[in-house]
């Protein structure tokens, strides 16, 4: 019988396949629900790209904190008290001056350090970004935008374990002498994913 | 694998889709189904290379097709099955609906037994290695010529662990390739910086 047979062959929309989990989760005991709740919290509010920014601030600020952040970014990030999963083991921080642009990507998932620059963009985790950016970076970084002057090397770091990336963008000239909290202010995600410059 | 997941290098792709302060998120699902995995790896049901390994399962034409958060999604109910913790007719019968899930995995590997340390400034090649499991190689720096740069802490070998095979941890070395070599005249001057597990190293010259 077609007809009957219609409904069931056909695949459910994302959100029912994500309500089947949820509810079959909790079903046994394991409060998914509740885990979903803190956890879409901690992305909203604890997985922000201002964590990286006061970092940025920091470094453009305090010429020690800069060398112990180039040195061990994971131990320099918690000073300011940002933390990274367990399995994150290593933070390196890509120092971008005028002749260096640091990219970061992911080409085989869309790896990051969400809790330091913040859960990625859509357009980092899409497969034009991840295919191209490797092999045509300077393409790619001009159709986004940022039109590098032949002379700056570009370094692309695609993030394959589980060490993470961060760059450390280039401070404005205009803002030499801010304030560090206005500092992290003009500081962008984009920016310490290196696709943009401040 | 060589799986359709491996895109770095890959031609043919379009203009990125970018907007200026883009979203992580476009749904509430894909908020619900992030965590959802992220409470799974919490609570040990599996761990991040079995996670990655199954999205890379995921026949490409779905794979392809699938947003970021349907192949985290895809992963998660596939090892929630897999793992016996879940049916897949449960989970079919509460989405009333079909539930693709990723297709079977082939046997891991342990670490191979002539790894060596390296130091900065060593000139490495990557193993010409075909893997059919997880693998953290991508495909384009098979068999090509690179420099250490720097040694991270030991890792969990993605190899085997993705696969429940018994294996020591190990460093991973930022390896900096030249594009003229990856892509001999096909491919923008730049330098690329991978993260490669020791097992996929050798010494070169």
């Amino acid at each position: 019988m077609p007809d009957h047979n219609l409904g069931i062959q056909r695949t459910a929309p994302v959100e029912q396949r994500t309500d089947a989990i949820q509810a079959a989760l909790d079903e046994r005991g394991l409060n998914a629900t509740e885990a979903v709740e803190e956890l879409s919290h901690l992305a909203h509010e604890q997985w922000v790209p201002h964590n990286g920014a006061r970092i940025v601030a920091r470094a453009w600020v305090d010429p020690t904190f800069r060398e112990r952040l180039l040195a061990n970014g994971h131990a320099a990030v918690a000073e300011l008290g940002v933390t990274m999963p367990k399995h994150h083991r290593r933070l390196v921080v890509l120092e971008n001056t005028p002749a260096v642009q640091n990219v970061i990507c992911c080409t085989q998932c869309s790896c990051t350090a969400f809790t330091i620059i913040g859960l990625p963009p859509d357009w980092y985790k899409d497969l034009e970004y991840r295919a191209r950016v490797v092999r045509e970076s300077r393409t790619v970084l001009k159709e986004m935008g940022l039109d590098l002057p032949r002379e700056v090397e570009v370094r692309v770091w695609d993030t394959t374990a589980d060490t993470r990336y961060m760059v450390l963008p280039v401070q404005p000239h205009e803002t030499i002498g801010w304030p560090e909290e206005k500092l992290a202010g003009i500081v962008t995600r984009d920016g310490m994913i290196g696709v943009a410059r401040l | 694998m060589d799986g359709m997941h491996d895109l770095g290098g890959r031609q043919g792709f379009g203009a990125v889709r970018y907007t200026l302060n883009a979203p992580a998120f476009h749904a509430a699902w894909e908020v619900r189904a992030n965590s959802l995995y992220a409470f799974a790896v919490r609570r040990g049901m599996f761990n991040m290379d079995e996670y990655r390994h199954a999205i890379e399962r995921m026949e490409p034409r779905h794979y392809l097709a699938a947003s970021y958060y349907e192949r985290s999604l895809t992963s998660l109910a596939t090892l929630l099955v897999e793992k016996g913790i879940v049916t897949r007719e449960e989970l079919e019968r509460r989405a009333h609906g079909l539930f693709p899930l990723a297709a079977p995995s082939a046997p891991g590997r342990t670490n191979v037994p002539t790894r060596e340390r390296f130091q900065p400034g060593d000139h490495v090649r990557v193993r010409t290695d075909y893997i059919p499991g997880h693998v953290r190689m991508p495909g384009y720096i098979r068999g090509k010529a690179g420099v250490v740069v720097s040694e991270s802490p030991d890792y969990p070998f993605p190899d085997a662990h993705a696969h429940a095979v018994a294996a020591q941890d190990e460093p991973t070395y930022d390896v900096r390739f030249r594009t003229e070599d990856l892509w001999p005249e096909s491919a923008d001057a730049a330098l690329v910086y991978v993260g490669v597990f020791q097992s996929y190293l050798q010494r070169d010259g």
